[in-house]
């Protein structure tokens, strides 16, 4: 896994300000701008009190008059909005646990024994990564209910591993190709057992990935919306995107500020994760995609 | 070290054949193996081999179906809502993934330069890819609105226009506003990825192009194109895929919307089998999105094939 270095292009300090500022800085801001507007109004309007939201007339509709907290009352006191987001942790932290563990195992026994037929299951469950949930929803959908796991946690955290674990366990194999042959074969002439080498060498040593791995892992279990919209019912078994969408609208009437109020307090669970381990993430995304 | 506890005698033997297995690496392999198998097949293989018997029933929410062929592509191929739904798509991946290409690669370029804050602009950029999709999508839902738009009241207040756009309420406009959404959201994936794909350039490559006096355009075109393109290769076939099966966007957006204008496969799939009821019909609209998944895969791994041979062969 190479880290990314500030290596710079050629003799690229010898070019004056303005013309950097033409060639670089100017269209790097603009699209910026463009990434960070949705969240920039997503903030807005969640701080705005509806005179103000929908009077573009007597208000600039880019700053607030009188900030107000109303709309995110309305959201969490109103709404099942905090069961939501409890269903949400509880599904992410269960599916990123199993998933880790059923990879950790699988990548280790891929990469490290070595047994027959190994290469041939490291590809398949690879292409278990290139299945897309929006094809498999529909038979799922009949065993979830078959196994009478319908509108229940359950459903999710059992489901969600299917995308999470060969994406993990395709991760874990890069790190675990990094670690010396010759660690494991000193701890196994010392009479160390294969669960000793995997838990006192093996997994300490590639700790980065384990990381990147559950990050990843957590993120998109919380960003997962088909699934939980087909498998989930009761208001109260929602997670949030889908608790946003369906609850939040009374058949024309849309709560746009509360509805904003969801996406924002929705998100920044994920983002204060991903920014404490932002290093990881982007490792593990350029990883996965470069091995 | 882990104190291991003395077996009795009388099961020392039987011990000993455990033991021995758990030396066997191939039985060992196997147990490893057992839960990500487990779930794997339970949840991804079996669901997928019943997608396709699905898809040859008429099952109902609800009811058991029984076998009718190829009934429901035929009813399929007869309906028009299903050969929109398949125009919309292909449209929609086709130029998002050409835009998120061009602006990701560029941005990609951007980033790559000597920068200020290098590592916290890079944060900045991936975040429309950290956030869930469904709640920045309702963000784009808001800016779209047809009366509170702020794309139209800021073009009216420079003068550009006379009245507000109806963004989500004609057809063009509602395909053009789902695909710029999805722009939005895949530009960072494919940003980051090719960035860590330009720094594995030797900068010694471009010295010596510089050396030999080539311009910042022949630089690219043949030192940054050439080394990028496996790279380039699979993280577009990510980013195909992706677009192709993309469900959250359209459904929180348009749910299809106006006059299925916008409806994917996968939408309106979602549409026929759970809305609907008949699962059957839905699961044979999904079947028919995995023609073009294989092509993609297959060009992914032609990809991922390029990329080694012009690694040297390393495995």
């Amino acid at each position: 896994m190479t880290t990314v270095d500030d290596q710079s292009v050629g003799m690229d300090y010898l070019e004056s300000f303005p013309r950097k500022f033409l060639r670089v800085y100017l269209p790097l801001g603009l699209i910026i701008v463009f990434l960070l507007f949705p969240f920039y109004w997503m903030a807005v309007t969640t701080f705005k009190p509806d005179a103000e939201m929908y009077d573009y007339e007597k208000y600039n509709p880019f700053l607030i008059a009188h900030p107000t907290l109303e709309h995110i009352k309305k959201l969490f006191f109103d709404t099942d909005y905090p069961l939501w987001m409890w269903n949400t942790v509880i599904v992410s932290v269960s599916s990123t646990f199993i998933s880790l563990f059923a990879s950790v195992c699988a990548a280790y026994a891929i990469e490290r024994l070595r047994y027959k037929g190994s290469r041939y299951v490291g590809l398949a469950i690879f292409l278990g990564y290139l299945v897309p949930p929006s094809i498999l929803f529909i038979p799922l959908a009949a065993i979830v209910f078959q196994l009478g796991l319908f509108d229940g946690n359950l459903a999710l955290i059992l489901t969600y591993p299917t995308f999470l674990i060969p994406f993990c366990t395709w991760l874990l194999m890069g790190y675990f190709r990094t670690i010396p042959y010759e660690l494991e074969e000193c701890a196994l002439i010392d009479g160390a057992t294969r669960l000793q080498i995997l838990t006192k060498i093996t997994l300490p040593l590639s700790l980065p990935g384990v990381i990147s791995a559950g990050i990843f892992a957590f993120t998109l279990s919380w960003n997962e919306f088909i699934y939980a919209l087909t498998f989930i019912s009761s208001s109260e078994n929602k997670t949030i995107p889908v608790g946003a969408i369906t609850e939040l609208v009374n058949g024309d009437v849309y709560h746009w500020g509360a509805l904003m109020a969801a996406a924002l307090t929705g998100s920044v669970p994920v983002v204060i994760l991903y920014s404490f381990f932002v290093e990881y993430y982007v490792s593990a995304m350029t990883g996965a995609v470069k091995e | 070290m882990a104190v291991i506890a003395e077996p009795a005698a009388a099961e020392v033997k039987r011990s000993s054949l455990w033991s021995r297995a758990f030396e066997s690496r191939h039985f060992l392999g196997a147990m490893f193996m057992v839960p990500a198998i487990a779930i794997l097949i339970l949840f991804l293989a079996y669901p997928l081999a019943l997608g396709f018997w699905l898809g040859m029933t008429d099952t109902k929410i609800g009811g058991v179906g029984r076998y009718i062929g190829f009934q429901n592509f035929v009813s399929l191929s007869k309906d028009s809502v299903f050969w929109l739904s398949v125009f919309n798509t292909i449209f929609y991946t086709v130029f998002a993934s050409i835009v998120k290409f061009a602006v990701g690669l560029y941005l990609a370029l951007l980033l790559n330069e000597r920068l200020p804050f290098k590592s916290m602009v890079r944060a900045i950029v991936l975040l429309p890819f950290v956030v869930p999709t469904v709640l920045s999508a309702i963000a784009f839902w808001w800016i779209y609105d047809s009366q509170f738009s702020i794309i139209s009241w800021l073009l009216i207040k420079a003068g550009l226009l006379t009245h507000y756009i109806d963004f989500l309420g004609d057809p063009w406009n509602a395909r053009w506003s789902v695909v710029l959404a999805n722009i939005w959201r895949g530009v960072p994936f494919v940003a980051i990825t090719l960035l860590a794909g330009l720094q594995t350039i030797s900068p010694s490559l471009y010295e010596a192009a510089n050396l030999d006096g080539a311009t910042n355009l022949q630089r690219f075109r043949h030192i940054t194109l050439p080394m990028l393109s496996p790279i380039i290769a699979v993280v577009m076939t990510f980013s195909v895929l992706m677009t192709f099966t993309d469900f959250q966007l359209i459904y929180t957006i348009t749910r299809g919307g106006p006059i299925n204008a916008t409806h994917l496969m996968a939408t309106l799939s979602f549409q026929r089998a759970i809305t609907g009821g008949n699962l059957g019909e839905g699961a044979a609209i999904s079947n028919a999105m995995i023609p073009f998944l294989v092509a993609a895969i297959l060009l992914s791994f032609f990809g991922l094939q390029r990329s080694r041979w012009q690694q040297g062969g390393r495995d």
